[in-house]
């Protein structure tokens, strides 16, 4: 049995809507307008334990709507939805002992106190034993590196420290599932790939399932097996990270570096040319064709390097997201995901991007 | 683990951190505690000048000469300077203002001040009377409270007692214990200097022990109720957002209803009784008329049943509040 079920899920908002203008303020003390919004619609969706999977989706599509419902803040309009065989917004307290949420932006800890003080209540108001209590709390505190940090005050922290501080809070009471919407919101390149590490290594070695949303494409990469797109409260695409990119991408870049850049154009035959830095040079190529032309290049060309990679992740999303459709109508969004996914525009290949931005942090973590 | 156990623990735990966090801030708090005792000593000027104006005397002729309470015999002989070195010297001015053609016209009606009576109460009573209100306030306000709940409301921190097994009023109540609790200690010794130096102005001496005990109830209760109206309040905000200005209406009402501004008895006739049916004068007039012996007997067992009915109204109020707010909350937003 999947450990989330969500059945027909949906969650409409009303937001008052004002006219612009003073006597439509004045009017607006009497009868008021109110639109209705869709935050989801109809959403179906199972997770089996020990997933880790990424909610992806521009601001409003209806992903922290979801994290909402499945920690039992909110109510749907309609549809069901059974966590662990509870359902999230009865809030029984055997429930709430066994997930836990993490919001980038919302801070859970007392703002004035040691980090500490925060876990002790903790432990309090999850009823964990002291011994088990300890030994989480000190994992945890090695884990993350912050054995310097728990005597002060939260507010004195970075943002970075902060998050892991929440973290920690979060693990004490060894949740089962994991909710984390942003985590790594603000947070530094390095703070980023410490905590994405840090959750890495905990869902591995933990099993627990954890359900994140996400802007950073590099969350995403580094941490999720499954990934699904919302946009306008609608499930587009669920599958893995390597689905979406043969799905949606229909090009691979190709680059490479020329001994002699003197027939350079002449390489536009095989595809689109996208850079063009003598010695330099990174077309993109059409996904079916790339094994044989990459062969005739090798023979043609005097070629001294060459690379092939996916275009980055963000293109997709950007192109999914920015297309406009209205959900339903004439397009359907897999119909505009293709048409995006054809107009890729231009950016540093992916693979060369992360390695690159790895050297450096191993270098900064030196 | 036993569940009684455990929740004992986890109250304690939340006790324990509420101290924690209160005694961070020690210097707002040193001079919260101090801040407190000004405006009282605004109010007993203006009685004192009221109460000079009814003896027939102008007020400026004051400090250097009131009598107060020599009638009572010579318990009391050293107290009226000691009264006199801390409450005026700062704020009234010593020099006497010379007014030939007022007095002659005046003295003739002038009486003794400790004479003079508004509704049963002499000026020493009346003095007496705030600075009970004083310590009644030091119980029943809630700085922060009402505006804290309707800001966690707003900003959606109130997620925070929705996902964890913890119930944010009990929480906020614990927490506003331990806040008072660290508030009393230090001000202990302020407060008992005050009181010491005034004590002349308590007529009635020292309270009996069994008024003593009536008078301690009175003030839980009047911290209970503090907590449980501006908690309601606070709640509002799910429904309206913004409560500054509910808040703000409330504090007005209390202001003058509960027996801060002057004592209840001065109301005239049909106000007092409609006052009487009211939540207010529990905040502050009632735990003070209690100390001064003004509520005895049976009104006494009665007013702190009373007392206890509106804590127990508001508290269920709160609760409904509460659930209704988190149903709208879940089905509006969050």
């Amino acid at each position: 049995m999947p450990l989330i079920e969500i059945e027909k899920l949906s969650k409409h908002y009303q937001v008052y809507q004002k006219q612009e203008g003073l006597w439509a303020s004045v009017r607006g003390l009497f009868r008021r307008e109110y639109r209705q919004v869709t935050a989801l619609d109809a959403i179906d969706l199972q997770v089996e334990k020990g997933e880790f999977v990424a909610f992806l989706g521009p601001n409003g599509a209806g992903k922290t709507t979801t994290l909402k419902l499945l920690s039992g803040v909110i109510h749907p309009t309609s549809g069901s939805c059974r966590v662990m065989g509870y359902v999230p917004w009865e809030r029984s307290n055997h429930y709430r002992r066994r997930f836990a949420l993490v919001m980038g932006q919302k801070n859970q800890l007392w703002w004035d106190l040691p980090a500490q003080e925060s876990f002790r209540l903790h432990q309090h108001i999850y009823q964990i034993p002291t011994d088990v209590f300890q030994s989480t709390r000190d994992e945890l505190v090695d884990l993350l590196g912050l054995a310097k940090l728990l005597r002060q005050p939260v507010r004195e922290l970075s943002l970075g420290e902060r998050m892991k501080m929440e973290l920690t809070a979060a693990l004490l009471h060894r949740p089962e599932i994991l909710f984390l919407d942003e985590p790594t919101i603000g947070l530094d390149v390095v703070a980023q790939h410490n905590i994405q590490q840090f959750l890495k290594h905990y869902q591995q070695t933990r099993a627990i399932t954890i359900l994140l949303t996400s802007h950073y494409m590099k969350d995403i990469e580094a941490l999720c097996q499954r990934v699904v797109i919302i946009n306008e409260g609608r499930i587009q695409f669920d599958g893995s990270l390597a689905g979406i990119v043969d799905r949606f991408h229909q090009e691979r870049i190709v680059s490479l570096r020329l001994a002699d850049s003197t027939s350079m154009d002449e390489l536009a035959a095989y595809g689109r040319i996208t850079k063009l830095q003598a010695p330099q040079v990174q077309l993109r190529i059409p996904r079916a064709e790339v094994p044989t032309s990459l062969a005739e290049i090798l023979n043609r060309f005097p070629v001294e390097d060459v690379s092939v990679s996916d275009p980055p992740l963000e293109e997709i999303f950007a192109h999914l997201f920015s297309s406009g459709h209205s959900g339903g109508g004439g397009n359907s969004p897999r119909e505009a995901l293709e048409l995006g996914a054809t107009e890729l525009r231009s950016s540093g290949p992916r693979d060369a991007e992360t390695e690159s931005r790895r050297g450096l942090l191993r270098e900064v973590r030196r | 683990m036993n569940p009684a156990l455990s929740r004992m623990r986890l109250w304690w735990a939340i006790f324990r951190v509420s101290l924690e966090e209160r005694l961070v801030y020690r210097g707002d708090f040193a001079f919260g505690t101090l801040m407190r005792f000004l405006p009282m000593l605004t109010q007993i000027f203006l009685w004192w000048a009221i109460f000079d104006a009814m003896a027939g005397r102008p007020a400026a002729e004051l400090p250097g000469q009131v009598p107060v309470a020599t009638a009572d015999g010579p318990d009391h002989a050293g107290s009226p300077v000691a009264a006199d070195d801390t409450v005026s010297t700062e704020t009234v001015p010593t020099e006497t203002v010379p007014t030939e053609p007022l007095l002659t016209e005046t003295s003739a009606g002038s009486r003794d001040i400790s004479e003079v009576r508004i509704k049963g109460y002499n000026l020493n009573d009346m003095i007496a009377y705030m600075l009970l209100v004083m310590l009644a306030r030091a119980f029943s306000s809630m700085p922060g409270l009402t505006s804290g709940i309707a800001g966690s409301i707003q900003k959606g921190e109130v997620k925070k007692f929705l996902i964890q097994p913890v119930d944010m009023l009990g929480s906020l109540l614990l927490q506003r214990i331990a806040h008072k609790l660290v508030y009393y200690v230090i001000a202990f010794f302020p407060f008992a200097l005050v009181f010491f130096l005034c004590r002349s102005y308590f007529e009635a001496g020292f309270p009996s022990p069994s008024l003593l005990a009536a008078v301690i109830l009175s003030l839980v209760g009047a911290f209970l109720l503090g907590f449980a109206i501006e908690a309601c309040l606070g709640l509002v905000a799910f429904w309206l957002l913004e409560v500054s200005s509910l808040a703000f209406i409330f504090m007005l009402l209390s202001f003058f209803l509960s027996g801060h501004m002057f004592p209840l008895d001065l109301m005239p006739a049909p106000l007092d009784w409609m006052i009487g049916l009211l939540p207010f004068q529990y905040l502050a007039y009632f735990p003070s008329a209690v100390a001064l012996g003004k509520i005895q007997g049976d009104a006494l067992v009665t007013g702190l049943i009373v007392q206890f009915v509106w804590v127990l109204v508001f508290g269920v109020l709160c609760r409904i509040l509460w659930h209704r707010g988190l149903i709208r909350y879940g089905g509006y937003g969050g």
